[in-house]
């Protein structure tokens, strides 16, 4: 990312999602799954942001929450209107709707993310006709230019989606997000689904697509090699909070928090040369209802203090500009 | 303006292929297409029967409990009627009241399953106890007692009762077929794009369902056949003015009738059973023809 | 080489399926040997056949399913003793023959822990299961065996765990007991189908751990299959690369990752991102999508996704060349090595 002035079109400010747990017949709320727990972040337009971690870090949510699928129990979303930022979180119905014409998502199953009893064209006018476009000649065109970009005939519309391959799936499904030329595309696991061959075409594909249109992307993927490659800022999530967020360079050589080099380690590699010793995690993901006390990771930390099992860290800047990691392993540094 | 017409026009081959296939199928299922031909055979002729205004309701004494003959080909009653003609006549009215109960219970329930299935919480609890009190009930008694306030015994009654205590097997499986829908990716696709529910709902989810609804339907056509010939046969069905397949089976409540005059009782049961018979063909047929998880 | 050395030797296993009165051919001409105490990854994607060709050799597919094989040979060491295996001789695929394999000397591990385990049973007694089925154990005796196998594996506090049910179990723990349940019986040889796709990386580097710790320290022969390069280089000895139902490249780890040949194999080692890429650095891709395996020509199977394809490839069957000892190629490129079958 250059210096110059980064233009910030989302501004996330400690959000919180949680989901209740109700219990017998009256429904009393006996607890809350913390799927994001106060996350505070900064997307600039223009840049691939990659959100990743291990499955219940709450990433999927995240992105439903700045998508307005979920709603947030707490904090504030601020998107950037032309300059001035408004609330999401606050919209009401007809500014959700319009909102909706600025991000977009994709999500990770393409199997089902199509309509198995329409026909791709009933699929794709659709979207269009609810947010009024009437005529039936502007919505063709519309369909033409976002199937070229992903590289579809435009006569394969008249089929059903049992027709197309995973890989074709999900570029008819980026295709459909693109219908409504948002600003933001969140994509959700855009490629776990596909096979390993497919998945370089779809990546470079969106790689092209985000040139073209300048979009903003949300990358969220457990992957890191994958997020990796998209990214050119990495978050890293564990149980609902931050770990770490850094440039996608600097988080590969120069990783901070912990799990973050845990997660790094844990990646095989296909280089038969280069045998790093891996470092195993003991233990697993506690349940993000019963939160340990203090650092989250604390468990299957293996630098774990005394003042990690109570007090929860704070994200703090740590080595070059932008780089954040909530740890005490950092605390006296600054 | 010429290219808009080649995206629709292009592929339309290919398009009815789904449905093509799905006929072909059909056809090489040999007993639903024997279900089929029957359902429709015996429609046809009772349809043809009635327009051509056969008579059905002219006593005819010197006529009475004949035996299938030549010009008597089903016989005649205990009152000297033409049994084919009441068989034909009262087989419109039996199937209009199948067909008409089935299809309206089928909307009921199906609008019912898809609201209580997509919202969930508490429309979900509200129509799943409504649903469940309906059921309570016995249709027997409601038919009785439907009769008892009115005082009259007739057509509008009883399509009245079964559609009513009819739309919850209907209603229950399209409820879950929902449920299990809505967590679909393209159910969310629908929403990130800000459509509406009931376009979501309706258009869009309600496809998904319908090849359980429509081979439901079916079954229900004949479970309802059923139904009104097991209260006509008791006498709390349509009134013996109107014949209908189970009114007709009525006069074989005599035991003198069953054991000297079979025709009277024969030649409708039979009608009722062939045509049963024949739905259920039909809906299992559809049924493999429909069903995805078969293909 | 003797079969002390060999313990399982398949030649030319074809697989094909029947749906709609149609045959078509899944697994064609697969032949491998896995070397005693060895590591063999089998590798491809999605509709390789690499899935149906372990579940032949298990004899674990459908009614709907044709295995036919010139051989398959387990070969079972015993008390110092060669006990030859013919599995493809055996006719029922769940007679008593197969069963009493499956468990003391063959057995697998499966993709998903959730469902690989019954829900309304506790864990232990699914452990226990096989161990009262082929060795006549009592209840109490068995119970000791699986505590001991839960030690081993890893499994936290065993003794509060064995009387767990499944869903008080998080999914690397599944798939602990699921190979809990695959080792108990001490086998010989053991085919993990993708067994860490659906767990997270971090539980995905313990399973790993644990599988070559297996491997090595007591000596298992290990078949894995799956897609991701990574894990192979981690794990396997030998590796069989697949492609639409053949073997296309069969060699040693350092005769795939340094001297890879078949171009399928080269793309699918460039084409997945591994970290550290640097900047702007672009990943290959290989067009087009994987064909339908009931609508291929002759000829190689990868022709209209290779870069380097001749009109020679679209011909004929292309046969196998091995190019240095041990390391076999499907593509003609490779014609003037000796043809291997």
């Amino acid at each position: 990312m250059s210096e110059e002035k980064k233009d910030v079109i989302f501004k996330v400010h400690n959000l919180k999602t949680w989901f209740p747990i109700t219990k017998g017949a009256f429904k009393k709320v006996v607890g809350h799954v913390k799927a994001v727990d106060d996350v505070s972040l900064e997307v600039y337009r223009g840049e691939t942001l990659g959100i990743v971690g291990e499955s219940g870090c709450g990433k999927s949510t995240l992105g439903k929450t700045l998508m307005l699928l979920e709603k947030p129990t707490g904090g504030e979303v601020l998107y950037n209107y032309d300059g001035t930022f408004k609330d999401i979180t606050k919209f009401d119905k007809e500014e959700t709707f319009k909102f909706r014409r600025r991000v977009q998502m994709v999500f990770q199953d393409p199997y089902s993310a199509l309509n198995p009893q329409k026909k791709i064209y009933t699929s794709f006018e659709e979207p269009l006709k609810v947010h009024g476009v009437s005529n039936a000649q502007t919505r063709e065109d519309v369909m033409q230019k976002v199937l070229k970009m992903v590289n579809i005939q435009p006569d394969y519309l008249m089929r059903y989606p049992h027709e197309f391959s995973g890989g074709q799936r999900q570029r008819l499904c980026i295709a459909r997000a693109l219908e409504v030329m948002p600003d933001v595309l969140i994509c959700d696991e855009p490629v776990s689904a596909l096979d390993v061959s497919i998945q370089a075409q779809v990546l470079n594909l969106m790689k092209d697509i985000q040139k073209e249109m300048n979009l903003t992307y949300l990358f969220i993927a457990h992957d890191l090699s994958v997020v990796q490659y998209m990214s050119d800022r990495i978050v890293v999530m564990y149980l609902g909070k931050i770990v770490e967020i850094a440039d996608s360079k600097a988080l590969y050589d120069n990783p901070l928090h912990p799990y973050t080099k845990a997660l790094l380690s844990a990646i095989p590699v296909p280089d038969i040369h280069n045998r790093k010793k891996r470092q195993v995690l003991e233990g697993e993901v506690p349940s993000p209802i019963n939160k340990p006390t203090g650092c989250a990771f604390h468990n299957r930390c293996p630098h774990c203090m005394e003042i990690c099992r109570q007090v929860d860290p704070a994200t703090i800047q740590c080595g070059e500009e932008g780089h954040m990691v909530a740890c005490h392993l950092y605390d006296k540094k600054d | 303006m010429s290219e808009t017409k080649s995206i629709k026009e292009m592929n339309k081959s290919s398009s009815s292929s789904l449905f093509r296939r799905n006929v072909r199928k059909f056809m090489n299922n040999k007993l639903a297409l024997f279900g089929l031909i029957v359902v429709l055979v015996i429609t046809i002729a009772c349809i043809v029967g009635a327009v051509m205004g056969i008579d059905y309701s002219t006593p005819n004494l010197p006529q009475m409990k004949k035996p299938p003959s030549a010009e008597h080909l089903f016989g005649t009653d205990t009152i000297g009627r033409d049994l084919l003609a009441r068989v034909l006549y009262g087989g419109c009215y039996s199937i209009l009241v199948g067909v008409f109960c089935a299809v309206l219970s089928s909307v009921i329930g199906a609008v019912l399953g898809a609201l209580a299935g997509y919202f969930g919480g508490r429309v979900d609890k509200f129509i799943v106890r409504l649903s469940e009190i309906f059921q309570a009930f016995p249709q027997l008694v409601l038919v009785m007692m439907l009769v008892a306030i009115l005082n009259k015994r007739g057509l509008g009654n009883l399509l009245f009762i079964f559609v009513i205590t009819g739309w919850m097997t209907t209603f229950r499986m399209v409820r879950n077929e929902f449920m299990s829908l809505k967590s679909e990716t393209y159910v969310k696709v629908c929403e990130a794009f800000g459509m509406s529910k009931s376009n979501i709902m309706f258009k869009q989810v309600l496809p998904n369902v319908m090849s359980p609804i429509i081979v439901s339907t079916t079954t229900n056509v004949a479970f309802f056949i059923l139904q009104e010939a097991a209260l006509s046969f008791i006498g709390l069905g349509v009134t013996d003015a109107t014949p209908t397949w189970g009114n007709i089976l009525n006069a074989a409540k005599s035991l003198s009738v069953v054991t000297d005059q079979w025709w009277i009782w024969v030649f409708p049961g039979l009608a009722i059973s062939l045509f049963v018979l024949a739905i259920n063909f039909l809906g299992d047929g559809l049924r493999d023809v429909l069903d995805p998880k078969q293909q | 080489m003797d079969t002390k050395e060999i313990i399982l030797d398949v030649k030319k296993l074809n697989t094909s399926f029947i749906s709609d009165r149609k045959e078509v051919k899944i697994v064609k001409d697969v032949s491998f040997q896995l070397k005693r105490g060895t590591a063999l990854a089998v590798v491809g994607e999605s509709g390789c056949g690499k899935s149906v060709t372990m579940n032949s050799i298990m004899r674990f597919t459908g009614a709907n399913a044709r295995v036919t094989a010139e051989n398959i040979q387990y070969n079972a060491l015993k008390d110092g003793k060669i006990i030859e295996h013919h599995l493809e001789k055996i006719k029922k695929p769940n007679g008593p023959e197969m069963r009493a394999l499956r468990g003391p000397d063959l057995s697998m591990v499966f993709q998903d822990p959730m469902s690989s385990l019954n829900p309304v049973y506790k864990v232990g007694d699914q452990v226990a299961e096989s161990l009262i089925q082929h060795f006549g154990m009592k209840k109490k005796e068995a119970r000791e065996k699986v505590l001991e196998m839960f030690r081993k594996l890893g499994i936290p506090d065993p003794e509060a765990r064995i009387d767990c049910y499944p869903h008080q179990f998080s999914g690397g723990m599944k798939q602990r007991v699921v190979i809990a349940i695959a080792m108990i019986c001490n086998p010989e040889l053991i085919i993990c189908d993708e067994p860490t796709t659906a767990l997270d990386v971090t539980i995905q580097a313990q399973i790993m751990e644990l599988l070559k710790g297996l491997q090595i320290n007591e000596g298992k022969s290990i078949v894995l299959i799956t897609h991701n390069m990574g894990l192979v280089a981690e794990m396997a000895d030998e590796v069989c690369v697949m492609y639409m139902g053949r073997v296309v490249e069969f060699g040693s780890l350092e005769d795939i990752f340094d001297h890879t040949s078949h171009p399928y194999t080269q793309a699918l080692l460039r084409s997945v991102p591994v970290l550290g890429l640097a900047d702007g650095q672009k990943l290959e891709t290989i067009p087009g999508t994987t064909p339908n395996p009931a609508d291929l020509k002759g000829g190689c199977d990868f022709a209209d996704r290779c870069p380097f394809a001749t009109d020679a490839c679209r011909k004929g069957s292309i046969p196998a060349y091995e190019i240095s000892p041990g390391h076999r190629v499907r593509c003609i490129k490779y014609n003037n090595f000796p043809e291997v079958d």
